[in-house]
């Protein structure tokens, strides 16, 4: 029984509680995403360099904090920055857009157009956070590092195994499920939401029935700039703040939208933890849980790892294979246009 | 002067014109039927009345107004409805947001309207919580309807709408047209099913290549021997 509870605890600590933590940051980028592909239907290879962009903010912004002498307790002061950074990314995106794809829009263009445009305007932003924050390794998060320590686990519950909870980790949860929440009843329930909705559906009778272009994408931008910086902040929080990680993060990201089905919000979700439960759960080395599992006999010489860390992008690349080529419209069948 | 008065109308896609000269008229309360063999330009002259398509010559005025050169969203606004042949819903809404969305233009939500819209079409307030697009055709073009008549149009365009339906469902759509029409709506109609479109015709066009052939009550070209014999497939009763 013991043992079984050990088996538990270590799992948790090591491959269900950082998959849930790293799904929800994967689902908040997905998501925009997909919105970027439900409404102006293209796919934005800049998204990771925008979430780049908005940490980045939220990291001067939290300097400049610190330097202020504020702090939120036990809390990091990026989530004090975090509206401002928000702020700062939507404008950038809307600017973006006015002078790059609006003049794509007018012209009608195939949508491979606007992913072209859409890797300049990635590798702009790239620059642009390279100049100012450089290419290193930031760690912004202040605050209590742990809300439970493996050893405090330990002695209270006398488990073997410890289970440490961050501070970090638990924030990412509430937090995506808070913005998931409110963008799920945003689209279901207003009428701005049941608009892009109707555009993302059926573009010519959104049109007959009334519904301005513009003000669907521009609306879209700001939704897609605002988790593009949670996720962002979010994952700098959780890891450390790299640019170049977080372009890398397009690819478990796209992997996560289209395993969903891209342009189905409820897909990126889905699709978000799906991929990180795969990366992290085929990483890890289950030799210490079977430990714990099998009887003495029995016990392991090897790791019992499938695959390597580093190997970890490789998950997501074979997902996105494997979906592409059994399910191309992903679970919840989105569109491919 | 009737409400719709499309007066010839020349005009095409490229350097043809497809429509040639062609006349169309519409009052309140009237059901307007466009028939003609393929190619004749019918879907071109609605669409050339709704706007999406601009033309050469002639003036498409409405209420007295010309309406040249206005785009499509400003015609709904103007009092125009339309119901395209395909794509004609949002598939992945419900039939009620459906309908919310075809109110999008009222300041009120269209909250009243969609009563008299489930008042007339039961079958889609029956099917208001499911996704339209998991619909049968023939629900699917009641919806459709249903979505154009939340602005309260007073001319309501419909493109083939009883085009992939079985006989049964569209006897019951031309009567819900029918009865549309009674509320004092005009309606202008394009029909593949030329002889049962024309028996609910207040007016008739035939068109052939962009021009107007016939021009009569739906009762008088039913009755018309050479109608009969071109384009309503033989001398049938």
């Amino acid at each position: 029984m013991i043992d079984i509870a050990n088996a538990f605890i270590l799992l948790s600590n090591f491959v269900l509680i950082p998959a849930v933590t790293y799904g929800a940051q994967l689902a908040l980028g997905a998501l925009g995403i997909t919105l970027i592909y439900a409404i102006l239907r293209f796919a934005n290879f800049a998204h990771g360099d925008t979430m780049a962009f908005g940490t980045m903010v939220a990291i001067f912004l939290t300097w400049g904090m610190q330097a202020l002498g504020w702090s939120l307790g036990g809390l990091p002061v990026a989530l004090l920055s975090l509206p401002f950074a928000i702020l700062a990314t939507v404008a950038l995106v809307i600017g973006t857009d006015k002078l790059v794809y609006k003049y794509f829009r007018e012209k009608r263009v195939d949508p491979v157009i606007f992913v072209m445009a859409s890797v300049g305007v990635m590798f702009m932003m790239n620059g642009l956070v390279r100049i100012f924050i450089g290419t290193g390794d930031i760690n912004f998060a202040d605050g209590s590092r742990f809300l439970i320590r493996a050893r405090e686990f330990r002695d209270m519950t006398g488990l073997d195994e410890g289970l440490a909870l961050r501070t970090a980790q638990v924030i990412t949860i509430v937090v995506a499920v808070a913005v998931m929440a409110g963008l799920f009843w945003f689209l279901q329930k207003t009428r701005t939401g049941k608009s892009m909705r109707a555009f993302s559906d059926n573009e010519d009778l959104a049109l007959l029935s009334g519904i301005k272009p513009e003000r669907v994408v521009m609306v879209t931008w700001i939704i897609a700039g605002a988790l593009a910086t949670i996720a962002g902040v979010l994952y700098g929080l959780d890891k450390g703040f790299r640019p170049f990680t977080y372009f890398q993060l397009l690819l478990p990201m796209f992997a996560a939208a289209i395993l969903g089905g891209i342009g189905q919000p409820i897909g990126a979700v889905v699709g978000g933890f799906v991929i990180a439960f795969s990366e992290v759960g085929l990483t890890y080395a289950y030799r210490r849980v079977l430990d714990y599992l099998g009887p003495e006999a029995w016990e392991p010489d090897g790791l019992y790892q499938l695959l390597e860390t580093e190997y970890k992008f490789a998950v997501s690349f074979l997902l996105l294979v494997i979906v592409l080529l059994v399910r191309p419209t992903g679970i919840f069948r989105g569109r491919i246009v | 002067m009737s409400l719709l008065a499309a007066n010839n109308m020349r005009g095409g896609y490229g350097a043809a014109d497809i429509l040639q000269d062609c006349t169309i008229s519409c009052d309140r309360g009237e059901v307007a039927v466009i028939v003609g063999p393929n190619g004749a330009g019918k879907s071109t002259a609605i669409k050339a009345i709704f706007g999406m398509m601009n033309l050469r010559e002639g003036e498409v005025s409405f209420g007295g107004k010309t309406l040249n050169g206005m785009p499509p969203q400003a015609r709904v606004e103007a009092g125009m409805g339309m119901v395209p042949q395909t794509n004609n819903v949002f598939p992945g809404m419900t039939v009620e947001e459906n309908l919310e969305m075809g109110a999008f233009l009222r300041d009120d939500g269209g909250a009243g309207v969609i009563e008299k819209v489930y008042e007339l079409f039961p079958a889609v307030y029956e099917k208001r919580n499911q996704h339209a697009g998991e619909l049968s055709g023939g629900q699917r073009q009641q919806v459709a309807v249903g979505r154009a008549m939340m602005t309260e149009p007073s001319l309501l365009i419909l493109d083939e709408p009883t085009a992939g339906v079985s006989p049964i469902v569209m006897d019951e759509l031309f009567d819900r047209i029918l009865e549309i029409a009674k509320t004092g709506v005009a309606i202008l109609m394009v029909e593949q099913n030329a002889r049962q479109a024309l028996e609910i015709a207040d007016t008739g066009y035939v068109l052939v290549q962009g021009q107007n052939r016939y021009t009569d009550t739906g009762a008088a070209l039913l009755a018309d021997q050479e109608v009969r014999a071109t384009f309503l497939g033989g001398d049938q009763s």
